[in-house]
């Protein structure tokens, strides 16, 4: 049963148990939110959504009020803008940002909304005492505190997106602060580095320590995962040809914002110094360039040398035709890759039938 | 997998490191538990992380797997807890299917599988009562001689239960690596084309001699029958390898493939591949198995190039180009045309067809290879990349260009109509302990690493936190062993021995020591048996008999 209320004067349709938040998001109106999520369970601690609701004695928080036949409700209104700022200012007061990653990158959700509401920290507040920048170390996740709002979006996203209950309030009231475990570090807290709590922060207390510093995109490339059968996609990030971050796409169809530490962690080697960047072929190929296949092996030993593509082509036609015309197509073996794309696949497999003369191919499927 | 997340009143998770190997879909079945009280039956000799979440833990075992399900479903059937209606309408074979079952009381299970008779009991009522309920297994069901039985004895236990074509039901085998399921689908394997049409059908042979050129015709071009494609199946990637140590295959092409580091017993691997005569290896990396090249040609890894993979679910998706390739290294599908374009340039053999369809290898990109897939692959007639970037979302069979795919099999029939139970009987592994290797190795992977280790031992922050491989040992052991906190182990089998760190730990029993093969270092192929599934031709890497010593330290 589709619900009929006004936001901000216009008239709009929700389906019976939604939110205002999303009633509004849905039809293209921004609620600013920090502690909400839309994969995360609501805790409406923020009260930066807060909207107001004809009849409604106080601003209420968008992102847990359902929707109601009738309901005249204002998204944006000076007294909301002021309230807003304070909730941002009493935030600050308790935030520091050391701006080692000031230059040169994108804003967090938080700083995005200090700017739009013309946020300042309030004079002569007192800050907590300066935590350590980077405590924690993790390889992956890049830890500084002094920039937690308390908005616990990373202990849900430990606790209900990956379910490993790392991150947890410690503390009551101005004394809480967000700890691994029971205050360790985030390994011996059973962390299995999936990043999400990362994903999640809205302001960077929690980062991607391989991308701190790293600088602003160029741009982000919607992919599908090379590790495992489960087929999550995320965005990488790309500057300058290399790869310098990996974030979640949240509507990817397999997984959503989830990704593990794998995915989201493992993508360095594609710039490891040990690439292969030039043909390879064995000495021994380029110094006997007719001789047929009694070549003895030992030749193993010869080193390598690089080659243009024409000569290492030309060579190993060359062998493979040999091997074919001599012993017969069944002589010849190939190994397709189930890290490959489906079209290298059907290629390879076009290689040894219509090329070769052979079923023999296989991959490690079996392995 | 989100049918089985939303919908699965109960899951039986076997052979499956679900969390470690396939870690999103893992915390999927976390949150199944903690937010819809999903009940969870693990049945796995160790005791992996998920099994903090079951409702019952069964430690079967290793190589028991077969008694256990015919054990489970002999419960179910003396409860009355079979779908009737299913097997009368959807199944066959199941008089002859009961009759072995019921060979398998829980005593006798109990005795061959090392599970209590209760926890049967509990698991069975578990698993029956509740349903939908889905089955997950991975290597840990395969990697046997036994693997095609266990899969089958799943599939019967399902059928039973009448848990077929539903969501949150069903066989659900999670695919190890990211495009196994695209390689099998694309005709990279020794019996089928592409679709899986067998190669031994004169029929299918036909449609792709015509399509690839090679159709003997009239006109006399092509009247030589050795040109024609073969009927004989190929071998298997566990047959080639040996093959090229006794001669029989002269020339390997190799592409994206670590057979040193993936392939059982790494010393007969070695060897085979010193003994043949020409090796090329298309690779990212110089691999373990590079070393046996005699020419390296270099691709690229994943964000180089744009395609499809296809993932465990059977979903298309599209893996897209981020950066240049590094140096001269070069999309895979590119050298794989180039290189038949010049093979097919000279020699005995008269080049294909020209005017045929597809005779020929000149592609501009991926996109129009896909083209060609599809008009010779039924389950792919109707994926194109235009319409995965239209943001379709497709997992095939997809048999139109209208045809929207198929999320789930089976759904009101099988393909061969009636659902047929296989009866299958316990048969011990190959290599059991004796007096001299008396422990039990299995092998697999681990979280922070990906199976031969190339792409993972070369990303930094992975090796931070695992730098070396750790062998899982029992603390009974450790202690007979007399390690004492020196943990440097030496695991031997008839076949080879390795060294590595102990990781003492109660996750395998008494017994049982489980080791990795993703160091070049550790290599736990050194010890594997290469007895084969006689089906499959799977090895069996979950069971070979070992010896553990203490190397070095005080006496």
């Amino acid at each position: 049963m589709p619900i009929t209320l006004t936001i901000n004067d216009r008239p709009i349709e929700a389906v019976a148990g939604q939110t205002i938040l999303e009633a509004a998001r849905a039809n293209g109106i921004v609620i600013p939110t920090l502690c909400y999520h839309p994969a995360l369970p609501i805790v409406g601690s923020c009260r930066l959504c807060i909207v107001e609701v004809e009849g409604a004695r106080t601003p209420q928080a968008a992102c847990g009020l359902v929707a109601r036949e009738g309901m005249i409700v204002r998204t944006e209104t000076p007294a909301l803008a002021r309230d807003r700022r304070t909730i941002l200012e009493l935030l600050l007061a308790n935030y520091r940002d050391a701006e080692y990653t000031a230059a040169d990158r994108d804003d967090t959700e938080f700083e995005h909304w200090v700017k739009l509401y013309g946020a300042q920290c309030p004079p002569g507040s007192t800050p907590r005492p300066q935590r350590k920048v980077n405590s924690d170390p993790n390889p992956f996740v890049w830890v500084d505190m002094n920039k937690c709002i308390l908005c616990t979006r990373c202990v849900r996203a430990c606790a209900d997106v990956q379910g490993r209950f790392v991150w947890r309030p410690n503390g009551r009231g101005a004394r809480t602060d967000i700890v691994a475990g029971l205050e360790t570090t985030m390994l011996e807290a059973r962390c299995e580095s999936c990043g999400a709590c990362a994903a999640f922060c809205p302001t960077g207390a929690l980062d991607n320590k391989m991308s701190v510093d790293a600088g602003k995109p160029d741009k982000k490339v919607t992919t599908t995962c090379a590790y495992c059968g489960v087929g999550c996609q995320f965005d990488l990030n790309v500057k300058g040809n290399r790869i310098i971050r990996v974030t979640s796409t949240p509507n990817a169809p397999v997984n959503g914002m989830r990704l593990c530490v794998k995915g989201r962690y493992g993508y360095d080697f594609a710039h490891h110094p040990d690439r292969l960047k030039r043909p390879r072929v064995r000495k021994y190929l380029l110094e006997t360039p007719n001789s047929k296949h009694q070549i003895p092996k030992s030749s193993l030993q010869s080193e390598w040398v690089e080659v243009d593509w024409d000569t290492a082509f030309d060579i190993t036609a060359r062998k493979l035709r040999e091997a074919r015309d001599t012993f017969g197509p069944d002589s010849v073996g190939v190994l397709t890759s189930a890290k490959c794309l489906n079209e290298e696949n059907y290629l390879m497999n076009k290689f040894a039938r219509q090329v070769i003369g052979t079923n023999n191919i296989d991959h490690c499927a079996r392995l | 997998m989100d049918d089985v997340a939303d919908y699965a009143r109960a899951m039986l998770i076997i052979g499956s490191n679900t969390t470690e190997q396939h870690p999103v879909f893992g915390a999927m079945i976390r949150q199944a538990v903690l937010k819809r009280g999903v009940k969870l039956v693990l049945a796995d000799p160790r005791r992996i992380d998920i099994a903090e979440f079951a409702a019952l833990h069964l430690r079967q075992r290793p190589g028991t797997d077969v008694a256990l399900i015919n054990g489970l479903m002999r419960i179910i059937l003396e409860k009355g807890w079979e779908d009737q209606k299913f097997i009368e309408q959807r199944t066959e074979g199941f008089e002859e299917f009961r009759t072995t079952v019921m060979q398998y009381p829980p005593e006798k299970v109990a005795e061959i599988t090392g599970v209590p008779t209760a926890s049967l009991h509990k698991a069975a009522e578990i698993l029956a009562t509740n349903k939908p309920m889905a089955v997950m297994w991975a290597m840990g069901i395969t990697q046997h001689i036994v693997g095609v039985r266990n899969v089958m004895d799943l599939a019967n236990l399902q059928m039973l239960l009448g848990n077929m074509g539903v969501p949150g039901g069903g066989v659900n085998p999670l695919r190890g690596q990211n495009n196994v399921q695209g390689a099998c689908d694309m005709g990279g394997l020794p019996n089928v084309y592409p679709g899986y049409q067998p190669v031994t059908d004169a029929a299918a042979r036909e449609k792709f001699a015509k399509a690839w050129g090679l159709a003997k015709d009239e006109g006399g071009r092509m009247k030589d029958e050795s040109f024609a494609l073969s009927g004989k199946v190929g071998m298997t990637v566990t047959e080639m390898i040996p093959a090229a140590g006794e001669g029989k295959v002269k020339a390997l092409y190799i592409l994206g493939e670590d057979p040193v580091m993936s392939d059982p017993d790494t010393n007969h691997i070695r060897h085979c591949l010193e003994a043949c005569d020409f090796v090329v290896v298309q690779e990212i990396f110089p691999s373990e198995t590079a070393q046996y090249a005699d020419v390296l040609l270099p691709g690229v890894t994943f964000a180089e190039k744009t395609g499809t993979f296809t993932n465990t679910e059977r979903r298309i998706q599209m893996c897209r180009k981020a950066i240049e390739p590094e140096g001269e290294a070069r999309e895979d599908w590119w050298i794989t045309a180039e290189l038949a374009k010049r093979v097919l340039a000279g020699g005995n053999l008269q080049s294909p067809i020209s005017d045929a369809p597809y005779a020929g290898w000149n592609y501009e990109n991926t996109a129009e290879i896909m083209k060609e897939i599809a008009a010779l692959t039924p389950s792919y007639a109707g994926v194109s990349h235009e319409r995965i970037e239209k943001g379709e979302r497709l997992q095939w069979p997809v048999k139109g260009a209208d045809h929207p795919g198929t999320p789930i099999l089976h759904v009101g029939a099988f393909p061969r109509g009636k659902g047929k139970f296989a009866p299958v009987e316990h048969l011990p592994p190959a290599e059991l302990p004796d007096d001299d290797y008396p422990m039990i190795l299995s092998t697999g992977r681990v979280l922070y690493h990906w199976h031969g280790g190339e792409m993972t031992r070369r990303a930094k922050g992975l090796m931070e936190i695992y730098g070396q491989s750790l062998v899982e040992l029992n603390p009974e052991d450790a202690e007979r062993l007399g390690l004492n906190g020196n943990r440097r182990v030496r695991i031997t089998s008839r076949r080879g021995a390795m060294e590595a760190e102990a990781w003492v730990t109660d996750r395998v029993p008494p017994g049982m020591v489980y080791a990795n093969f993703h160091f070049p270092e550790a290599p736990a192929n050194e010890l594997t048996i290469a007895a084969l599934d006689p089906v499959s031709k799977i090895p069996e890497y979950k069971v070979c008999a070992v010896r553990v010593e203490r190397v070095g330290g005080n006496q």
